[in-house]
């Protein structure tokens, strides 16, 4: 991390330097710095071409096959009784798993940002590590714990209580996976705020509380709606460690995409691209919410930047 | 020590945390080391322990058998050919994307995170639909003697599509950082266009470069999803090492896909270690320029 100067400056300061250090706009560069135009072009071509290739193609592939069998086909899939339990089921972990995950993203990331202590780097690459497991090894350890030969197992049965091949052990690797969107996304950002605003609401006599609802929380709203976007389209969308632990039960334990995969087994592959076509908006949803959260930091950064340059400290 | 250390000294000496006026760090901090303590770490060294009570010669025996072998070699192979393949285009398209203005350039940055945000299942049917021998790509490179789909190179493909994210996003951010009158200097210098990317542009981007080639290349080892769909499954040719875990468990091996999954994760905690390094590596080299 950048070090911090003791008077408190550095955030409008760096805000407002970044927005005077704006990129210059290609048709200003001069021609000594810019490309020739036929390179320019060139480029540009290849980049379109890759990104097509193996983006846009392959997303329209989605839509297309979902409605090649017409339209009734499609509804007919996506209303047929094993895909709307899956669809619920999907919906269900997600509810449990993201507001899990972000209670935590933000209590790690308030002990973390603002506290200084011995071992803050560990403990920040162990919040990452869910990320460096493969999905299959998300619900491996699971099975290893919970499962009928696991640790835990023979305890579990004798008390009547399933974990795994139902939906506690979906939960469970649907949350390890998902484990550090929203701490991820908050720790940079609290870290970079500083504790200045907080420390004034305590010295004006606010509870801790108070501080938080009414400081901390409107200044890190934007990062926080980020990372429960993120955390979300993969709670909704993760295949790998759920299918470990699910048991693949029909109209039980069966999320939305096991259901596409199910189908898509069996030769149903209307149906298959139907379901997962749901996926897809939901991944260009997420994506365009993205992208709005993203250009609504960047206003307000600007904005702050105004405010600072119009009344300099 | 002790009795000419005045008490107060003393204690900060042993404190492992800087005292504040803030709340809530008991609390917080207690909850953050409970979760992932249940979450993750515990289960995570419950694999350790089950490989553990195998006995060294019974692991050994597993993970060199020539199925295993075969599954880690494509996992390892295709991952570092996929991230490769990123490394180049995902340079070129934060190249264009930062330096360039075109029609559609904020759509094409937006759609970039498709990877991430699309269900690797989804992924997985979609890119089989477009390179199996009737789709729209597929169809065309059949005839030529290419075969994607239920091969390696459908492998690859996979992997490539669903690491294609990293690279574009860690350089992006250091391409808009750098500053124009490094290049100006260059060009004054005499050097030319090429001249000035090789020799002042890359060496800038490589510590973005680098992070961004193994976090892609962490994440294709371990990728399951989207590489199933399109891979044919094949014993010894196409047959990924996590789809082995997943084959071992439903035959009740436990033991063998706590075997397989150990010798993954030590690779992937590795690789962790290697990112953390190239990231202390290039804060540095920052903080110098």
């Amino acid at each position: 991390m950048v070090e911090q100067p003791p008077d408190g400056t550095r955030l409008t300061m760096t805000s407002a330097a970044s927005a005077l250090a704006l990129p210059t706009p290609v048709s200003a560069r001069r021609g000594a710095t810019a490309e020739p135009t036929l390179v320019r072009w060139g480029l540009i071509a290849l980049a379109v071409a890759f990104l097509g290739l193996f983006l846009v193609v392959p997303l329209a592939a989605v839509f297309t096959e979902a409605l090649r069998k017409g339209l009734g086909t499609y509804f007919a899939a996506l209303t047929e009784a094993d895909a709307v339990t899956a669809i619920q089921l999907t919906l269900l972990v997600a509810a449990i798993a993201v507001p899990a995950n972000l209670v935590f993203g933000v209590a790690a990331a308030w002990a973390i940002a603002k506290f200084d202590f011995r071992g803050k780097s560990v403990l920040i690459t162990l919040i990452d590590l869910p990320f460096a497991v493969s999905p299959v090894i998300s619900g491996l350890v699971y099975v290893l714990l919970f499962g009928a030969q696991g640790w835990l197992g023979p305890w579990l049965q004798a008390h009547d209580i399933k974990i795994i091949f139902a939906v506690p052990g979906i939960v469970l690797a649907t949350i390890f996976v998902t484990f550090p969107f929203v701490a991820r996304e908050l720790i940079p950002l609290m870290q970079a705020q500083g504790t200045e605003e907080e420390e004034a609401a305590r010295v004006l006599g606010a509870s801790g509380w108070q501080m938080f609802w009414r400081v901390t929380l409107p200044n890190i709203k934007w990062g926080l709606l980020y990372g429960v976007i993120l955390c979300n389209a993969r709670a909704m969308g993760e295949f790998g460690a759920v299918s470990v632990v699910s048991g693949h039960v029909r109209g039980l334990t069966n999320t939305t995409p096991l259901h596409v995969e199910i189908l898509y087994n069996e030769y149903n592959f209307a149906a298959a691209f139907a379901v997962a076509s749901l996926l897809a908006s939901l991944a260009l949803l997420t994506l365009l919410l993205k992208s709005l959260v993203e250009w609504k930091t960047r206003r307000e950064l600007g904005r702050a930047a105004a405010l600072s340059s119009e009344q300099p400290s | 020590m002790g009795s000419m250390v005045p008490p107060a000294t003393t204690a900060r000496a042993i404190l492992w945390k800087r005292p504040s006026v803030l709340p809530g760090f008991g609390l917080a901090m207690g909850y953050t080391l409970l979760y992932l303590s249940l979450i993750v770490l515990i289960p995570l060294s419950a694999t350790f322990f089950k490989s553990a009570t195998l006995g060294w010669e019974a692991f050994w025996a597993t993970v060199t058998a020539p199925r295993v072998l075969a599954s880690l070699r494509l996992s390892f192979g295709a991952s570092l050919i996929g991230a490769s393949i990123n490394a180049v285009f995902g340079l070129l398209v934060a190249w264009v994307l930062v330096r360039y203005r075109f029609p559609g350039r904020r759509i094409l940055d937006a759609l970039v995170d498709l990877p991430f945000a699309l269900p690797t299942a989804v992924a997985g049917i979609a890119l089989t639909a477009v390179y199996a021998s009737n789709g729209w790509i597929g169809s065309l490179l059949v005839p030529l003697g290419i075969n994607v789909a239920f091969t390696p190179l459908g492998v690859v493909l996979a992997l490539t599509f669903i690491g294609l994210p990293f690279v574009v996003r860690t350089v992006q951010p250091v391409l808009e950082d750098l500053e124009p009158e490094l290049e100006e200097a260059a060009a004054t210098l005499g050097a030319n266009r090429w001249q000035t990317f090789a020799r002042v542009i890359l060496p800038a981007l490589w510590p973005a470069l680098l992070t961004g080639f193994t976090l892609a290349f962490a994440r294709a080892v371990g990728e399951y999803g989207s590489v199933i769909f399109i891979a044919g499954n094949m014993p010894m040719v196409s047959e990924i090492a996590p789809l082995l875990i997943i084959i071992k468990l439903e035959q009740y091996d436990y033991a063998g896909a706590t075997s397989v999954a150990v010798v993954m994760l030590l690779i992937s905690f590795l690789l962790l270690l290697l990112i953390n390094l190239l990231q202390w590596w290039s804060s540095r080299r920052m903080a110098r320029g």
